[in-house]
């Protein structure tokens, strides 16, 4: 298909959404991420039947707690897509680099570099 | 299992707001249970917290461990080599930790990271319900083994009130009338008459009205 998406956005693969957990999306956030976002299978169409709809829960709290803290929770997505829509990854990593890009850089990142 | 919940995360940068490095220490005992104080809620603290400093531009050491136990001197003697090298302890145990935590080391600053709420039970996984009062003198068998004192909002134990309609507390329609439940279960055990006993009122000396309370057992102590 070569399609492509921004380079920006650095892929880790997992088995399942479903093992996404809390401490990765805050490590991530931690250690200067702009933003993170899950991107697992069609809701009702897991493998192991409920890993995506765990990771959305999962992707909710950390939300939550961002907001908490102060930062802006849209820097977290969970995002719901089959392994045969390409087309529909490219389109996500590009809306969610924007979204990003609106928001500007993590204040976490920022005071990192100071 | 003594249930809890986490303080709000400002209340907490607030309690940290002049330290530099702290240390959280979980309990492998009931809040892990009950998913507020064991080993990832405490990493999940640790990380949100540096994520709070950072985003402020003061960073904050914070180090990570999990007791077995906080309400046993043996488990809190435990960080008794590294508490010193902290500005203060966060414990995420249930009110006895900090305790147990303060009385071992007077001069360490210990806070809490959790609001002690109740003696209860998981109905589901993530929810949690109270079921005992810790009056001290039990006496569920009268009530088809059901805790009116616990469960009805006014603790009565003389029956229900006129607040309770199709089995609901009328505090609110999530509260089932326990009244109505101890009806119920004693009817279906076909011991209603039980109910109309003649019992003398409750002593309440065994439970908090009689002070911070202690239990002995002879053949333990040493």
């Amino acid at each position: 298909m070569r399609l492509s998406y921004p380079s920006n956005v650095k892929i880790i693969q997992l088995p399942c959404s479903g093992r996404v957990d809390i401490l990765h999306l805050l490590k991530a956030i931690e250690d200067g991420a702009d933003g993170v976002y899950v991107a697992g299978c069609l809701e009702g169409e897991c493998h192991f039947l409920t890993g995506n709809l765990k990771a959305k829960k999962k992707v909710q709290y950390v939300k939550k707690i961002l907001e908490e803290i102060g930062l802006e929770p849209e820097r977290v997505e969970m995002f719901n897509l089959s392994s045969g829509q390409g087309p529909r990854f490219a389109e996500i990593a590009t809306e969610m680099v924007e979204r990003i890009k609106k928001l500007g850089p993590s204040p976490v990142k920022l005071e990192k570099a100071a | 299992m003594i249930v809890a919940d986490r303080k709000p995360l400002k209340e907490l940068l607030e309690m940290v707001e002049d330290c530099d490095k702290v240390l959280i220490l979980g309990c492998k005992g009931c809040v892990t249970v009950c998913n507020v104080g064991g080993s990832k809620e405490v990493g999940i603290l640790a990380l949100t917290l540096k994520i709070a400093r950072k985003k402020e531009g003061r960073l904050l050491e914070v180090s990570e461990k999990t007791l077995e136990r906080q309400c046993d001197p043996e488990y809190v003697d435990e960080v008794k080599d590294i508490v010193d090298g902290y500005d203060a302890v966060i414990s995420m145990a249930c009110g006895v930790g900090p305790q147990f935590l303060s009385e071992r080391y007077p001069e360490k600053r210990i806070l809490p990271a959790v609001d002690t709420t109740f003696f209860g039970g998981a109905v589901q996984h993530g929810i949690w319900e109270e079921r005992c009062a810790g009056c001290g003198a039990c006496g569920i068998h009268h009530f088809g083994g059901l805790c009116p004192i616990a469960r009805c909002a006014k603790s009565l134990l003389n029956g229900p009130c006129g607040g309770s309609a199709d089995g609901k507390c009328e505090i609110s329609k999530d509260v089932d009338c326990i009244w109505d439940m101890i009806v119920t279960k004693k009817m279906k055990e076909g011991r209603l008459d039980e109910l109309l006993m003649l019992r003398p009122p409750k002593v309440w000396t065994t439970a908090r009205d009689g002070g911070p309370r202690k239990s002995v057992r002879e053949e333990l102590v040493q």
